[in-house]
Protein backbone atom coordinates (compact mmCIF):
# COMPACT_ATOMS: atom_id res chain seq x y z
CA UNK A 1 0.00 0.00 0.00
CA UNK A 2 1.20 2.91 -1.10
CA UNK A 3 -0.02 5.16 1.40
CA UNK A 4 0.22 4.82 4.95
CA UNK A 5 -2.77 3.89 7.10
CA UNK A 6 -1.29 6.07 9.70
CA UNK A 7 -2.95 8.93 7.60
CA UNK A 8 -5.55 8.73 8.87
CA UNK A 9 -4.89 8.60 13.01
CA UNK A 10 -3.28 11.89 11.82
CA UNK A 11 -5.96 12.68 10.63
CA UNK A 12 -8.31 12.40 13.54
CA UNK A 13 -5.45 13.33 16.01
CA UNK A 14 -5.66 16.95 14.16
CA UNK A 15 -9.42 16.90 14.64
CA UNK A 16 -9.17 16.29 18.18
CA UNK A 17 -6.02 18.89 18.76
CA UNK A 18 -7.85 21.47 17.21
CA UNK A 19 -11.21 20.97 18.78
CA UNK A 20 -9.39 20.59 22.34
CA UNK A 21 -7.44 24.16 20.85
CA UNK A 22 -10.83 25.78 19.97
CA UNK A 23 -12.39 25.32 23.13
CA UNK A 24 -9.23 26.64 25.14
CA UNK A 25 -9.21 29.70 22.97
CA UNK A 26 -12.72 29.94 23.05
CA UNK A 27 -12.72 29.97 26.69
CA UNK A 28 -9.71 32.34 26.99
CA UNK A 29 -12.27 34.63 24.79
CA UNK A 30 -10.31 34.52 21.44
CA UNK A 31 -13.13 33.36 19.37
CA UNK A 32 -10.95 35.18 16.01
CA UNK A 33 -8.26 32.97 16.64
CA UNK A 34 -10.49 29.64 17.61
CA UNK A 35 -12.22 29.98 14.09
CA UNK A 36 -8.43 30.80 12.21
CA UNK A 37 -7.25 27.71 14.04
CA UNK A 38 -10.27 25.60 12.64
CA UNK A 39 -9.79 26.74 9.71
CA UNK A 40 -5.67 25.80 9.03
CA UNK A 41 -6.39 22.60 10.95
CA UNK A 42 -8.67 21.74 8.16
CA UNK A 43 -6.93 23.17 5.32
CA UNK A 44 -3.76 21.12 6.55
CA UNK A 45 -6.20 17.60 6.63
CA UNK A 46 -7.70 18.36 3.55
CA UNK A 47 -4.05 18.64 1.46
CA UNK A 48 -3.42 15.30 3.18
CA UNK A 49 -7.16 14.17 1.74
CA UNK A 50 -6.50 15.59 -1.65
CA UNK A 51 -3.49 13.81 -1.95
CA UNK A 52 -4.45 10.51 -1.91
CA UNK A 53 -7.90 11.38 -3.96
CA UNK A 54 -5.37 12.99 -7.07
CA UNK A 55 -3.38 9.43 -6.30
CA UNK A 56 -6.83 7.50 -6.96
CA UNK A 57 -8.19 9.50 -9.63
CA UNK A 58 -4.72 9.10 -11.67
CA UNK A 59 -4.78 5.22 -10.86
CA UNK A 60 -8.54 4.86 -12.06
CA UNK A 61 -7.68 6.60 -15.22
CA UNK A 62 -4.73 4.54 -16.07
CA UNK A 63 -6.77 1.52 -15.60
CA UNK A 64 -10.06 2.50 -17.16
CA UNK A 65 -9.43 5.14 -19.36
CA UNK A 66 -6.10 4.17 -21.25
CA UNK A 67 -5.02 7.41 -22.59
CA UNK A 68 -3.16 9.05 -19.69
CA UNK B 1 -2.93 -10.32 -3.14
CA UNK B 2 -4.54 -13.14 -0.15
CA UNK B 3 -7.56 -13.95 1.96
CA UNK B 4 -5.82 -12.51 4.53
CA UNK B 5 -6.23 -8.37 2.98
CA UNK B 6 -9.53 -9.02 3.47
CA UNK B 7 -8.94 -8.41 7.24
CA UNK B 8 -7.00 -5.52 6.77
CA UNK B 9 -9.62 -4.09 4.84
CA UNK B 10 -12.32 -4.65 7.57
CA UNK B 11 -9.65 -3.93 10.34
CA UNK B 12 -9.39 -0.46 8.40
CA UNK B 13 -12.68 0.01 8.06
CA UNK B 14 -13.85 -0.74 11.54
CA UNK B 15 -10.98 1.21 12.78
CA UNK B 16 -11.68 4.42 10.89
CA UNK B 17 -15.39 4.52 12.09
CA UNK B 18 -14.41 4.39 15.48
CA UNK B 19 -12.29 7.42 14.88
CA UNK B 20 -14.75 8.94 12.99
CA UNK B 21 -17.54 8.75 15.91
CA UNK B 22 -14.69 9.93 18.54
CA UNK B 23 -13.70 12.81 16.17
CA UNK B 24 -17.68 13.54 15.12
CA UNK B 25 -18.70 15.00 18.80
CA UNK B 26 -16.23 17.89 18.06
CA UNK B 27 -15.53 18.44 15.40
CA UNK B 28 -17.42 17.06 12.00
CA UNK B 29 -15.84 18.00 9.39
CA UNK B 30 -12.77 16.04 10.36
CA UNK B 31 -14.72 13.16 10.30
CA UNK B 32 -16.12 13.70 6.93
CA UNK B 33 -12.46 14.47 6.17
CA UNK B 34 -11.68 10.64 7.36
CA UNK B 35 -14.69 9.22 5.74
CA UNK B 36 -13.19 10.52 2.78
CA UNK B 37 -9.28 9.05 3.21
CA UNK B 38 -10.95 5.62 4.20
CA UNK B 39 -12.59 5.38 0.57
CA UNK B 40 -9.83 6.19 -1.31
CA UNK B 41 -7.84 4.49 0.42
CA UNK B 42 -9.60 1.07 0.07
CA UNK B 43 -10.25 1.93 -3.46
CA UNK B 44 -6.67 2.56 -4.26
CA UNK B 45 -5.78 -1.32 -2.37
CA UNK B 46 -8.53 -2.71 -4.68
CA UNK B 47 -7.29 -0.82 -8.17
CA UNK B 48 -4.53 -3.08 -8.47
CA UNK B 49 -6.91 -6.43 -8.44
CA UNK B 50 -8.93 -4.85 -10.96
CA UNK B 51 -6.00 -4.05 -13.26
CA UNK B 52 -5.62 -7.89 -12.79
CA UNK B 53 -9.00 -8.43 -13.81
CA UNK B 54 -8.98 -5.47 -16.60
CA UNK B 55 -5.74 -7.19 -18.25
CA UNK B 56 -7.20 -10.99 -18.04
CA UNK B 57 -10.59 -9.23 -19.90
CA UNK B 58 -8.50 -7.57 -22.04
CA UNK B 59 -6.79 -10.80 -23.45
CA UNK B 60 -9.65 -12.52 -23.80
CA UNK B 61 -11.11 -9.90 -26.04
CA UNK B 62 -7.71 -10.00 -28.08
CA UNK B 63 -7.86 -13.71 -28.64
CA UNK B 64 -11.87 -13.58 -29.57
CA UNK B 65 -11.04 -11.27 -31.89
CA UNK B 66 -13.03 -8.30 -30.54
CA UNK B 67 -12.55 -5.23 -31.85
CA UNK B 68 -10.73 -3.05 -29.13
CA UNK B 69 -12.58 0.09 -29.38
CA UNK B 70 -16.06 -2.10 -27.90
CA UNK B 71 -13.79 -3.10 -25.22
CA UNK B 72 -11.98 0.10 -24.59
CA UNK B 73 -15.68 2.08 -24.46
CA UNK B 74 -16.74 -1.11 -22.07
CA UNK B 75 -14.03 -0.74 -19.73
CA UNK B 76 -14.62 3.26 -19.46
CA UNK B 77 -17.88 3.09 -19.07
CA UNK B 78 -17.19 0.68 -15.55
CA UNK B 79 -14.55 3.55 -14.78
CA UNK B 80 -17.33 6.06 -14.72
CA UNK B 81 -19.63 3.94 -13.03
CA UNK B 82 -16.70 3.36 -10.13
CA UNK B 83 -16.14 7.12 -9.80
CA UNK B 84 -19.69 8.20 -10.12
CA UNK B 85 -20.60 5.81 -7.57
CA UNK B 86 -17.58 6.42 -5.20
CA UNK B 87 -18.13 10.49 -5.09
CA UNK B 88 -22.14 10.55 -4.96
CA UNK B 89 -22.06 7.98 -1.93
CA UNK B 90 -19.50 10.28 -0.52
CA UNK B 91 -21.63 13.45 -0.66
CA UNK B 92 -24.44 11.64 0.12
CA UNK B 93 -22.61 10.42 3.60
CA UNK B 94 -21.98 14.17 4.05
CA UNK B 95 -25.26 14.63 4.09
CA UNK B 96 -26.35 16.31 0.48
CA UNK B 97 -28.39 13.73 -1.38
CA UNK B 98 -29.36 16.14 -3.85
CA UNK B 99 -26.01 16.57 -5.12
CA UNK B 100 -25.45 13.23 -4.89
CA UNK B 101 -28.24 12.18 -7.20
CA UNK B 102 -26.87 14.99 -9.74
CA UNK B 103 -23.66 13.13 -9.25
CA UNK B 104 -25.22 10.18 -10.51
CA UNK B 105 -27.72 11.60 -12.78
CA UNK B 106 -24.66 12.81 -14.68
CA UNK B 107 -22.93 9.00 -14.44
CA UNK B 108 -25.63 7.67 -16.11
CA UNK B 109 -26.38 10.16 -18.26
CA UNK B 110 -22.02 10.47 -19.72
CA UNK B 111 -22.67 6.22 -19.81
CA UNK B 112 -25.56 6.69 -22.08
CA UNK B 113 -23.47 8.98 -24.39
CA UNK B 114 -20.44 7.14 -24.22
CA UNK B 115 -22.40 3.83 -25.51
CA UNK B 116 -24.04 5.27 -28.48
CA UNK B 117 -21.80 4.45 -30.57
CA UNK B 118 -22.52 0.91 -30.32
CA UNK B 119 -25.74 1.59 -30.14
CA UNK B 120 -25.99 3.01 -33.47
CA UNK B 121 -24.08 0.36 -34.61
CA UNK B 122 -26.53 -1.95 -33.15
CA UNK B 123 -29.44 -0.55 -34.78
CA UNK B 124 -27.95 -0.47 -38.44
CA UNK B 125 -27.19 -4.15 -38.06
CA UNK B 126 -30.38 -4.87 -36.99
CA UNK B 127 -31.74 -2.50 -39.90
CA UNK B 128 -29.20 -4.61 -42.44
CA UNK B 129 -30.82 -8.00 -41.60
CA UNK B 130 -34.49 -6.95 -41.98
CA UNK B 131 -35.77 -7.37 -45.22
CA UNK B 132 -36.47 -4.30 -47.22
Amino acid sequence: MNHDVNTIFQIAGIGIIVAMLHTILKQMGKEEYAHWVTLIGFIVVLYMVITIIDDLFQKIRGVFLFQG
Amino acid sequence: MTAIDILQIVGLGLIATFLVIVVKEQKPVFAFTITVFTGALIFLYLIGEIQHIIQMLESLASKANVEIVYVETVLKIIGIAYIAEFGAQIVRDAGQGAIASKIELAGKLLILAMAIPILTLIIETVLKLLPS
